[in-house]
């Protein structure tokens, strides 16, 4: 019998498994298509990788699921630490691993400014919509009225489009695509593990809480994936809906891509300058 | 050897420089920003790197991720900005990462007087993160002293891998002394001990000997986590056993290397004094003047803060009748010495904070006279 081994697994500290994600959790879906993305590189030796999470159950895939170096940090902090990696020792490919609550409320201000700087690192945001390990309280991308734990009226405020925002800054690479849209998420990963190894890289993952979200919602995360088929448009699509249309779409696609020097290369060139 | 005419905030920076330190992040902040003024300076041409930051949560969170990656690295900062650093300083306890802080105090609470000097983080140093946690502070007393003492703040971080508090007031930071800069061959450098291979890399038999540390990318595959963990850096955040004995062994780590830490000057017989004066930092200098031709006067100077020799200040000040605290705060290094005496030797503070005033060596002898 041949014995088939399936891919993710020459990635993974073995030991630890299974994952302590919920059944059904989209996490998997993300790390698939990382993890394909990395084979189809061949890149099958992650010895070079830094993996930088905060605090969050997306924060868990690198720690201590991946086997790669890995720093789990304090909550927020996760693109601050990967900064010191990559400016310390420029050889590493620097990846973030983290959830919308981690690197967009309470890292915020690190993600807007890794981003301005155009700094060397790869950061995926899994926005799962909530705080999913702490319970699904509302987080700064759960949609206006959502019942959560803090939230029990409706939730009051408008949430933050993380992708477009970071796109109006000076990263090289920002895009977003739903769980369901496997196949692009996967290219998307291969784009900034590949081609575009330089700058600010940043891809958001819309994988709504198969817990806090979709259960709350009596749904199966098979259903949802399938509703997320026809919820996830491309942007350009998105763009040209109606007002109260687009609230019920979420656009995809990528919003940004260009390869112009990182952080690093024009630090390199101010240390050649001073050498002269 | 070389003469030089530095601010203690400038000394901090030379300092560092020729401890090692290759990596620098911080945020401008009064009364400390000579210090971030100069590695932006000095770290280019000596092919370090340094960040301005976004805010001191990203200062500190850097310098740990560059110290993971291998470079020796530092964060100079003032009270507000130390205030926002303590989680990551609580981090780097945990993963034991070896760096260092360098606080200027500045009057506070809040924002307070940031051009003036004080004392009041002494505290705070030590117990300003939440858990159990233990670290190393130095305080040094003059640029010179800024000098020679950063470099051994980076040895000891090194040797012990934790991170070391470096506290200085605005006095120390902004005044101007001769200080002689060492050059290379002179200086006595320790690097933190590598990995060899099964060696857990967060946990050791002996406390007090730390566990090696790689850096990153050298395929150990390492487990860093702020969590509890076990000696190969696994998270276990439910059982007894591995978090009472990650906290024992940090814990012991410091306090177990407190004969190779601990760092005072002593002016004076300790067999024939009837005071003392117990001080830190600035406010000794003043100390120093007013014990002068006093020959019945201990001065004690405390150059580590922590971890404290409660024993060997008791044996000190077993003898004496009277100690006086000076101190530019309303009084916090003078719990240290009520803990050491007897309940009949009478401890005076000498308490001032505030608009860059110092404490005169007249109000120092004046509290002898007692």
């Amino acid at each position: 019998m041949i014995k088939h081994e399936h891919l993710s697994l020459k990635y993974m500290r073995r030991e630890v498994l299974p994952t302590a994600f919920c059944p059904g959790c989209y996490n998997g879906i993300v790390m698939n298509a990382l993890f394909q993305a990395f084979e189809e590189l061949g890149i099958y030796d992650l010895r070079k990788y830094v993996f930088v999470s905060g605090i969050g159950c997306s924060s868990w895939i690198p720690s201590p699921y991946i086997k790669a170096d890995s720093l789990h940090t304090l909550h927020g902090r996760a693109i601050p630490v990967a900064t010191g990696v990559k400016l310390a020792n420029p050889e590493l490919e620097v990846i973030v691993i983290g959830g919308d609550g981690d690197l967009a409320s309470i890292g915020g201000n690190h993600l807007l400014h890794a981003a301005r700087r155009n700094m060397d690192l790869v950061v995926i945001m899994i926005n799962n919509l909530v705080y999913g390990m702490t319970r699904g309280q509302a987080a700064p991308t759960t949609p206006k009225g959502m019942v959560t734990p803090t939230t029990p009226y409706g939730n009051p405020e408008e949430p933050m489009d993380v992708a477009r925002l970071i796109a109006n800054t000076n990263a090289n690479y920002v895009a977003r695509w739903c769980v369901s849209q496997y196949l692009f998420l996967k290219n998307s990963f291969k784009k900034v593990l590949g081609e575009i190894k330089r700058g600010f890289r940043f891809i958001e993952v819309y994988a709504p809480c198969t817990t806090f979200v979709i259960r709350r919602e009596n749904k199966t995360p098979g259903q949802k994936l399938k509703e997320l088929m026809n919820t996830c448009i491309g942007y350009e699509k998105w763009e040209k809906l109606p007002a109260e249309e687009r609230t019920k779409h979420i656009p995809t696609g990528v919003f940004r891509e260009e390869d112009k020097p990182g952080f690093l290369d024009n630090y390199k060139q101010l240390i050649a300058r001073l050498k002269r | 050897m070389k003469r030089m005419f530095l601010s203690g905030n400038e000394a901090v920076a030379y300092g560092a420089i020729d401890a090692g330190c290759r990596f620098y992040a911080g945020y401008p902040i009064t009364p400390s920003s000579e210090i971030m003024h100069m590695m932006a300076k000095l770290l280019p041409e000596a092919g370090g790197v340094f960040i301005q930051a976004e805010d001191e949560l990203a200062a500190i969170n850097m310098i740990i991720g560059a110290s993971w990656a291998g470079l020796k690295s530092m964060a100079a900062t003032s009270g507000p900005g130390f205030s926002l650093m303590q989680e990551g300083i609580g981090y780097a306890v945990m993963t034991e990462t070896p760096l260092v802080i360098v606080d200027v105090m500045r009057a506070g609470p809040a924002t307070g007087q940031a051009t003036k000097a004080a004392q009041g983080d002494l505290m705070q140093t030590r117990w300003g993160r939440h858990g159990d946690q233990y670290l190393v502070v130095l305080a040094p007393e003059s640029p010179q002293e800024a000098y020679d003492l950063i470099i051994e703040a980076f040895n000891i971080s090194e040797s012990l891998r934790t991170p070391v508090v470096f506290l200085m007031d605005e006095f120390i930071g902004h005044g101007r002394e001769v200080v002689f800069r060492k050059e290379p061959g002179e200086i006595k450098l320790v690097e933190r001990r590598r990995s060899s291979d099964h060696e857990p890399l967060f946990g050791s038999d002996d406390p007090r000997i730390p566990p090696p540390m790689p850096r990153l990318g050298e395929g150990y595959y390492v487990l860093v986590t702020g969590s509890t963990h076990n000696e190969y850096g696994y998270r276990d955040v439910h059982s007894f056993e591995t978090h009472y004995k990650l906290v024992r062994r940090l814990k012991e780590k410091i306090w177990g290397n407190i004969d190779k830490v601990f760092k005072y000057e002593v002016i004076g017989d300790p067999g024939r004094a009837e005071k003392a004066i117990v001080c830190f930092g600035s406010t000794c200098r003043s100390a120093k003047e007013a014990v002068m031709g006093l020959d019945n006067v201990l001065l004690i100077r405390l150059i580590t803060l922590w971890p404290l020799n409660y024993d060997l200040l008791r044996e000190l000040l077993s003898n004496v009748r009277l100690v006086v605290v000076p101190e530019l705060s309303l009084g916090q290094l003078i719990y240290d010495v009520q803990q050491v005496i007897d309940s009949g030797i009478k401890v005076v503070g000498v308490n001032k904070v505030g608009g860059g005033v110092p404490i005169y060596p007249s109000e120092i002898k004046k509290a002898l006279e007692v």
